[in-house]
């Protein structure tokens, strides 16, 4: 947020080798769309399929958006200031295309009520990121988001990221585990 | 009620049968949670015969219990508990991680699993769905199998079931390892990895019971507090305070080991010959070489007192471990004439697959290491190890030998006390100044012969809990290491590491009212609610059995080992003094409501309604000698 207006979009920068596994960023935006401390409910979820390789998943916002797109109840927009995807609760059917549409996966379908989570970026403003920023873990950042940049390339499942850090920081023979 | 989910499963192994339980608030109100809590059950359920109960049988409990404030406060635990096969007491055994979040976002306050299952099974919880599966194929896995085999296999068999949710979360796991399937007394619950519920032996409880592991998958919220409002600000008033602790944030308790513990003559050296060693090169810098991540956390944790140790080429290649934390880092080091980073990585590594205590085994094997240097234990007792202090691959033999339960190893692994006393016998030699334990318990890596770390004098002779050292005893009651202050962090659950500082501990009162709406103060606690939980432990210390009974004062004693004065370092010279050790003891035993023999009085009893135990406790008061 340092550094940015107001009128200019953000982007949360990832390091998942920074990531200490926390879930003080699960526990912020839970606190700030549900209420309550709601991992499962969380926009941001951090995934541990091995101890040690903690993978915060989050919406990266992709240029052209494929969720989008693939919506059969028109259910899903762009806000215009923050291009985050928004989605509209009552007409959203959880019917789960904007998953499989997502090339990494990270929509899915709030626990209890009927429509699919995607972060939304706290209207500029993500309370996760302050939450790491504040523990100086910076595994997440807030950057000003360029059109020249391919933020897609981070739209990777869970899987593939733990394989890929998993093998940096514990050889080779962990890429087959997950 | 307000900050609990509200149930708890009731698992029989035995009959397969599982069902939910509502604990009503009058209960609640008194007991808490984990340990308090524990204590409570283990006394209705076990307590009329709990000489008579055999820790690692079927009729003993295993306990896995969160509390209110779990989730909550940040670092959440789990407390594992029943009675308990090193101390024959009970023991809240506290593990870090997100199974204890997870399990009450599934809508369950804790599990009770009673009986013995036939074969090995592993018990899967998706929200109120609970089913025990067979868990033949991961019997005899160590930690990383047993972990990649259940986290793959539970999200398939999420995905399947609920295919349109989107991608699933791993769920949360506590196992045990090889040594918990033999029954090992020093064997551990863990969780992740490097995680573990140590003290207490219930890894060995869980084994007995043929449980390997518990899965847990929860997408409920966490109950409802009073005032979520007040809770997120009292959140952020400890996470500021700890974001302050860069001592710890830096390096975890690693941050002792040369640069303290041995520094200031606490840590156990070649088996507590010495607690002072002057080699540099193992501070807390040669470390952090092999840390691959610097801050490592539980759920909701502001210190991340945890780091991801690898070591990636080598004859020790493929360890992965924490820290590692002090206890390991000077029970498999200096207590073992190891004093290279490397080695103790790759040791406790090994402990961490085996599922194996850190310190019950790096005690254990620093027993077998002197018995071995004063020729009572030889190559042959050790099936041709060669136990010279300083050979890792050699402790790390007998390690997999005490896993396995083979050769010595078998004896090794019913922990020090139980192993000295058969050693005795068997060589016809008396081994017990090589014994350095605590009613049953090794003793943490901090000593008090040199009166400079954290433990008094009647710290470990006086706790409930034994050689325990995160829950010492502390005379006036009100201090800030104090048993009590332990007792409230394992029955709230929640970790002890954020709360060093007085302006922290001071929040929890308020934390309390404002989770449960229940308002109690730091009196009150001290002089009722936490010391009620306190002599009902001690109770059950003292009733003990069935194999060992302690003898009350006689045994709220030191190690023979610290009577003799530290031979080299600093504080040469200094040793327990007996007339001091006595006199803190009757102090203590005066503050907290004990006869002369540390029984909980009749008086006391009744005061906080614990006639039944007052009963139970006459048993015991027979006329004792003088000692």
């Amino acid at each position: 947020m340092k550094g940015l207006s107001e009128n200019e979009r953000v982007w949360i920068a990832r390091d998942y080798l920074k990531c200490s596994g926390c879930r003080r960023c699960e526990i912020v935006c839970s606190l700030s769309h549900e209420g309550k401390i709601w991992p499962e409910a969380s926009r941001i979820r951090v995934f541990m399929l091995i101890p040690g390789v903690e993978v915060p998943h989050l919406c990266v916002q992709c240029h052209d958006y494929p969720c989008l797109k693939v919506c059969p109840t028109k259910a899903l927009s762009i806000n215009k200031q923050t291009e985050a995807v928004i989605v509209d609760k009552e007409a959203c059917v959880a019917c789960g295309k904007c998953i499989d549409a997502c090339p990494g996966k990270i929509p899915y379908i709030h626990p209890t009520e009927n429509y699919a989570l995607i972060c939304d970026l706290c209207s500029g403003r993500p309370k996760c990121v302050e939450a790491c920023a504040a523990g100086r873990w910076n595994a997440l950042e807030i950057i000003k988001k360029s059109d020249t940049h391919t933020f897609k390339l981070y739209a990777k499942t869970p899987e593939i990221i733990t394989r890929d850090i998993a093998s940096q920081i514990y050889g080779k023979k962990w890429r087959e585990t997950v | 009620m307000k900050g609990y989910a509200g149930k708890f499963l009731e698992v029989n192994l035995s009959s397969e049968n599982v069902k939910e339980t509502i604990l009503d608030e009058e209960i609640l109100s008194q007991y808490i949670g984990g340990r308090g809590l524990a204590t409570k059950i283990l006394w209705d359920k076990l307590g009329k015969n709990w000489e008579r109960i055999e820790p690692l049988g079927s009729e003993n409990l295993l306990l896995m219990l969160t509390g209110p404030l779990t989730g909550y406060v940040p670092g959440a635990r789990l407390c594992v508990s029943g009675k308990s096969p090193q101390s024959n007491g009970v023991v809240g055994s506290t593990v870090g991680g997100e199974f204890s979040v997870e399990l009450k976002c599934a809508g369950y306050d804790g599990i009770i699993f009673y009986g013995k299952a036939e074969k090995p099974v592993y018990l899967f919880i998706k929200d109120s769905e609970v089913e025990l599966k067979p868990a033949n194929h991961i019997w005899g896995k160590g930690s990383q199998e047993t972990l990649k085999i259940l986290v793959k296999e539970c999200r398939e068999e999420l995905a399947s079931r609920f295919p349109r949710r989107g991608l699933w979360k791993e769920p949360q796991i506590v196992y045990i390892g090889p040594a918990g399937e033999k029954r090992s007394r020093i064997a551990v619950v863990a969780a992740k990895w490097a995680h573990a519920a140590g003290y207490g032996g219930y890894g060995g409880v869980m084994g007995s019971k043929n449980l390997k592991a518990v899965v847990v998958k929860g997408t409920g919220p966490l109950p409802d507090v009073v005032d979520m409002k007040k809770v997120s600000t009292l959140i952020n008033k400890i996470l500021d305070i700890n974001f302050r602790n860069i001592v710890f944030r830096r390096w975890g308790t690693g941050n002792l080991g040369h640069d303290v513990g041995s520094r200031i003559s606490s840590e156990p050296v070649r088996n507590w010959q010495e607690e002072w060693h002057n080699e540099e090169s193992y501070g807390s810098y040669e470390f952090e070489k092999y840390w691959v991540k610097r801050y490592w956390a539980d759920f909701g944790c502001p210190t991340s007192c945890l780091k991801l140790a690898v070591i990636r080429s080598g004859p020790f290649e493929g360890a992965i471990t924490d820290n590692p934390d002090y206890e390991n880092q000077a029970y498999l080091g200096p207590n073992l004439g190891i004093f290279n980073a490397e080695e103790n990585i790759y040791l406790t590594a090994l402990i961490d697959e085996l599922g194996l205590c850190g310190i019950q085994t790096g005690n254990v094997l620093g027993f077998a290491g002197e018995l071995y240097e004063k020729g009572i234990l030889t190559k042959q007792d050790l099936e041709g190890v060669e136990l010279k202090w300083g050979d890792a691959k050699a402790f790390a033999t007998l390690a997999q030998m005490i896993a396995d339960r083979k050769g010595i190893g078998d004896i090794l692994a019913e922990g020090t006390h139980r192993a000295a006393l058969k050693i005795s016998k068997l060589k016809g030699v008396d081994v017990s100044l090589y014994d350095v334990t605590e009613k049953g318990i090794a003793i943490g890596a901090h000593g008090i012969r040199s009166e400079e770390d954290y433990p008094g004098y009647e710290s470990y002779a006086c706790s409930v809990q034994a050689g325990d050292h995160t829950s010492v005893a502390r005379i006036p009651l009100d201090h800030g290491n104090s048993e009590l202050r332990s007792l409230l962090y394992d029955t709230g659950v929640f970790c002890w590491f954020n709360f060093f500082e007085k302006e922290a501990q001071d929040l929890l009162w308020p934390f309390i009212e404002a989770v449960t709406g229940w308002k109690i103060t730091e009196k009150q606690w001290i002089e009722t609610v936490g010391r009620k939980i306190l002599h009902i432990q001690r109770a059950l210390l003292l009733l003990g059995g069935p194999d060992m009974q302690w003898v009350p004062r006689k045994d709220d004693d030191v190690p023979l080992r610290w009577y003799i004065p530290l031979g080299a370092g600093p504080y040469k010279g200094k040793a327990v003094d007996r007339e001091r050790l006595n006199r803190d003891r009757k102090e203590y035993y005066e503050a907290i409501g004990w006869d002369e023999n540390g029984i909980p009085l009749p008086t006391e009893l009744k005061r906080l309604g614990l006639k039944d135990v007052d009963r139970k406790l006459d048993e015991i008061r027979k006329p004792l000698p003088k000692y």
